[in-house]
């Protein structure tokens, strides 16, 4: 159906053989095809525009690895920057208060909250094993509250018993008495469905927040939506302050550009996925995943695994010249970090070499700053090119002058210096591996120990 | 649900949705030259108004054919592009008229979830019960929970007769047994709901041919009509939808829910470009009476925010 966007950038970079760093012309022409994707993709055009004038800064005069094709280096700045804008990480759902928590569906009609809401509740229930209340406040839609009793049947948790002709503020009411009674942990308020522009229905649910006080606001919307996502996410964050996005119909074959549109103008995270119609259709949100789609489906993550990957060999080829030299210093290693800059800093680099997941978790074990590289860069750029060349030399007052001249401290100029040890020790880990040994070990093989 | 008369309440919804839009044309065109700048920036705001990259940019190489850097004014450019879209949309806008032949006619009625295929089930029964047809409808969504519920109390609002099975049951057999009463009870019109799906679940899908199917053996024509759905907040998508369902069940038209919201249904023009289907009604509302045929001059007006100047008069 849609070119992706990898087929779009094809023709552009026949022309773009040459090597160097991209220039302006070369961003530009790409950016005009990237900018096309994300349109065909329904991100909506404000969106759009700023998304590519960040991309560009990002991309204008960014070196072109060796054996990486400039279209494979826009894609791979594209990709990161999609990752990046989307929320790097998922974010749970927050539920830490005094129970009972409520959490609040809102969203335009048949978006999908009712479902949600029972998966959501079935999730909590049976994964965090919480106490959960479900209660719908929908008096609009038909046999809209007999659908979310039908679905607690289902999913084994509890609803609000129906009262026939109670209204949304007093069903929220009766909703957080009946949970503190019977010592609920969570309750789930699932709202009848509106229009954004409806100004009575906007009104009512933030009666609703004020009654319900709920911890967590989540919008609920699908992922087919088009250019009116922008209208839809940013006027219900205005109206109730939105604390989420849940992202429905994930399974469908929607480039899902809404996921970025809705990100974008609200700042709220993407919270969950619901990926079916069924109950434990519920997922995480992973950047990544939907980041790719939007490009244009899986092609364009195989082609970052490529540019990974041979960026990776050209870092391994690098070390095995190293290897050979027998000598491995400061200079290097300061080379090394720049490199790994480039490469979208730590976090980026290790959300993509292969087998780096385990070295990531690490790192977010060990609450490493991803500002890490460019301080450590500072310090070696503090010291003299003879301490460079030969770190035995640094003493203690050395030692000294570098962290004040780069605005660090001594245990950090330690642990570079300890780096640079470990780099050298590896070194000769490498010479044994062999080549080869060592794309097999990968990342892991390569970095010291955390 | 006011009792506005439809234009209004159509232009009333679109007013809403088009403002963006018309805002921007607005400040574009206070009399400027149309050169490839002010091109770039009128496909964007059609584009933004979800009509797509290659409708938008055909509609706007057409603009520029006669215009192309001449002087050109903001109500000229507005005229101009309703007159674009008017001329794609004119040949689909055709109303959904039961054969009287049929005894009844069957109308079965798809599309993915959630937009909007049991109300606008409901909002037709009304319609032509209205108009003195004697409506049946078959509650085909056995499948999400309280579905068949929903549909019954459409069917008291209207007054018409529900068949329905229990969860879960087959809704192929469903339908077929649906005929078979309509037929005794000598009804104009069966409308058959049926469970959403998405058009990338090949199994899902599958389902929909054998309720086509299962009808024939009581009726070779059956169904008479096949109704796709869209949602107006859907984006490019909508054309994959069209595709698919097209290939699998024959749709020969379509409906436009949701239109009473922001999302501005330009998809609609890119679909009328690409696959021609007629488009029978739009739905503006959740109520009973909010469904109203589909006028492409006036569709065309209010996108381009024609109709807005007129209603502000
Ligand atoms: N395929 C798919 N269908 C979904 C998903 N979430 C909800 N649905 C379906 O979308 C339709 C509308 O959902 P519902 O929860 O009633 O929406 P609400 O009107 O916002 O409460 C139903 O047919 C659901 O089964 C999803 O993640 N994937
Ligand atoms: N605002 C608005 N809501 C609509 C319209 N048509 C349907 N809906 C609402 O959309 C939701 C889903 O509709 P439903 O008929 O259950 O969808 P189905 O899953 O396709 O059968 C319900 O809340 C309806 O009230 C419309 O034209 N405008
Ligand atoms: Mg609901
Ligand atoms: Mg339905």
């Amino acid at each position: 159906m849609f070119e992706s966007l990898s087929n779009r950038l094809g023709e552009v970079f026949e022309r773009l053989r040459k090597r160097g760093a991209l220039n302006e012309s070369d961003v530009d022409e790409a950016l005009r095809e990237v900018r096309i994707a994300l349109l065909e993709a329904d991100v909506s055009l404000p969106v759009v525009k700023k998304f590519i004038k960040g991309v560009r800064e990002k991309a204008v005069g960014q070196e072109v690895l060796r054996s990486v094709t400039p279209g494979q280096m826009v894609i791979k700045i594209v990709h990161d920057h999609l990752v990046e804008t989307l929320g790097a990480e998922s974010v749970a759902l927050n539920l830490s208060a005094v129970p009972p928590v409520a959490v609040m569906m809102v969203g335009l009609q048949g978006s999908g909250k009712t479902t949600s809401t029972a998966k959501i509740a079935k999730w909590l229930q049976t994964k965090e094993r919480k106490k959960v209340l479900m209660a719908s406040l929908d008096v609009q839609r038909p046999a809209a509250q007999e659908q979310l009793k039908v679905l607690g049947e289902q999913a084994g948790v509890a609803t609000l018993p129906i009262v026939p002709g109670q209204m949304p503020v007093e069903i929220a009411k009766r909703a957080m008495q009946a949970a503190r009674l019977q010592g609920m942990d969570v309750v789930l308020l699932d709202t009848a469905g509106r229009l954004h522009v409806d100004e009575a229905l906007m009104a009512e649910i933030a009666a609703v927040k004020k009654v319900a006080e709920p911890q967590e606001i989540l919008l609920v919307a699908d992922a087919l939506t088009g250019q009116d996502a922008v209208n839809v996410a940013s006027r219900f964050h205005e109206r109730v302050t939105l604390t989420g996005i849940m992202l429905t119909r994930i399974d469908g074959d929607g480039r899902g550009g809404a996921a970025l549109s809705m990100r974008a103008v609200t700042g709220c995270p993407i919270k969950m996925l619901g990926t079916g119609e069924g109950l434990d259709d519920i997922e995480p949100f992973h950047p990544d995943r939907i980041a790719s789609r939007i490009l244009g489906m899986g092609d364009v993550v195989s082609l970052v695994e490529k540019a990974a990957e041979t960026m990776e060999k050209e870092e391994a080829d690098r070390l095995a010249a190293k290897v050979a030299k027998g000598r491995f210093d400061l200079e290097d290693l300061r080379d090394q970090l720049r490199q790994m800059q480039k490469m979208g800093g730590l976090e980026g680099m290790m959300g993509l070499l292969p087998g780096a997941q385990k070295v990531k978790k690490q790192m977010a074990a060990a609450n490493i700053d991803p500002k890490l590289l460019s301080r450590q860069e500072a310090i070696i750029n503090s010291m003299t090119p003879r301490e460079r060349r030969n770190p035995k030399l640094i003493n203690a007052s050395r030692k000294r002058r570098i962290a004040s001249g780069s605005g660090t401290s001594i245990p950090e100029v330690n642990r570079v210096l300890k780096q640079w040890k470990q780099m050298s020790v590896m070194m000769k880990k490498v010479k044994k591996l062999g080549k080869k040994g060592m794309m097999r070990a990968g990342l892991e093989g390569i970095l010291p120990r955390m | 649900m006011s009792e506005k008369n439809w234009f209004s309440r159509l232009t009333r919804g679109l007013k809403k949705s088009t403002s963006a839009l018309t805002g921007n044309i607005s400040s574009l065109f206070t009399k400027r030259k149309l050169d490839d700048e002010a091109l770039e920036e009128l496909e964007e705001l059609l584009i933004a108004a979800d009509l797509g990259v290659t409708t938008s940019a055909r509609i706007c190489a057409n603009i520029a054919r006669t215009r192309f850097n001449k002087d050109v004014g903001e109500r000229e450019i507005r005229e101009a592009l309703a007159d674009e879209i008017e001329a794609i949309l004119t040949p689909v806008a055709k109303p959904l008229i039961p054969d009287p032949a049929h005894k009844p006619h069957v109308v079965l009625v798809v599309g993915v979830n959630g937009t909007g295929k049991t109300t606008t089930i409901g909002k037709l029964a009304r319609h032509f019960t209205a108009e003195g047809l004697k409506v049946m409808m078959a509650a085909g969504d056995t499948f999400r929970a309280a579905a068949i519920e929903q549909l019954q109390i459409w069917g008291k609002r209207t007054a018409s007769p529900v068949i329905a099975g229990k969860p879960g049951a087959d809704a192929a057999g469903l339908a077929y047994g649906a005929l078979q009463q309509a037929k005794e009870q000598n009804m104009d019109l069966l409308l058959i709901d049926t469970a959403g799906r998405l058009q990338n679940k090949s199994h899902l899908m599958a389902e929909l041919e054998k309720i086509s199917r299962v009808l024939k053996k009581i009726d070779p024509e059956a169904p008479h009509s096949v109704l796709l759905v869209l949602d107006a907040t859907t984006g490019q998508n909508a054309l994959s939808q069209v595709e698919v369902f097209q290939q699998v069940c024959q749709v020969t038209g379509l409906v436009m829910t949701k239109l009473d919201g922001t999302a501005r249904g330009g998809v609609l023009v890119a679909l009328a470009d690409k696959f021609a289907l007629p488009v029978h009604a739009i739905g503006v509302g959740e109520g009973a009476e909010d469904l109203r045929p589909f006028d492409a001059r006036q569709f065309a007006e209010a996108l381009c925010g024609l109709s807005e100047e007129d209603a502000n008069k």
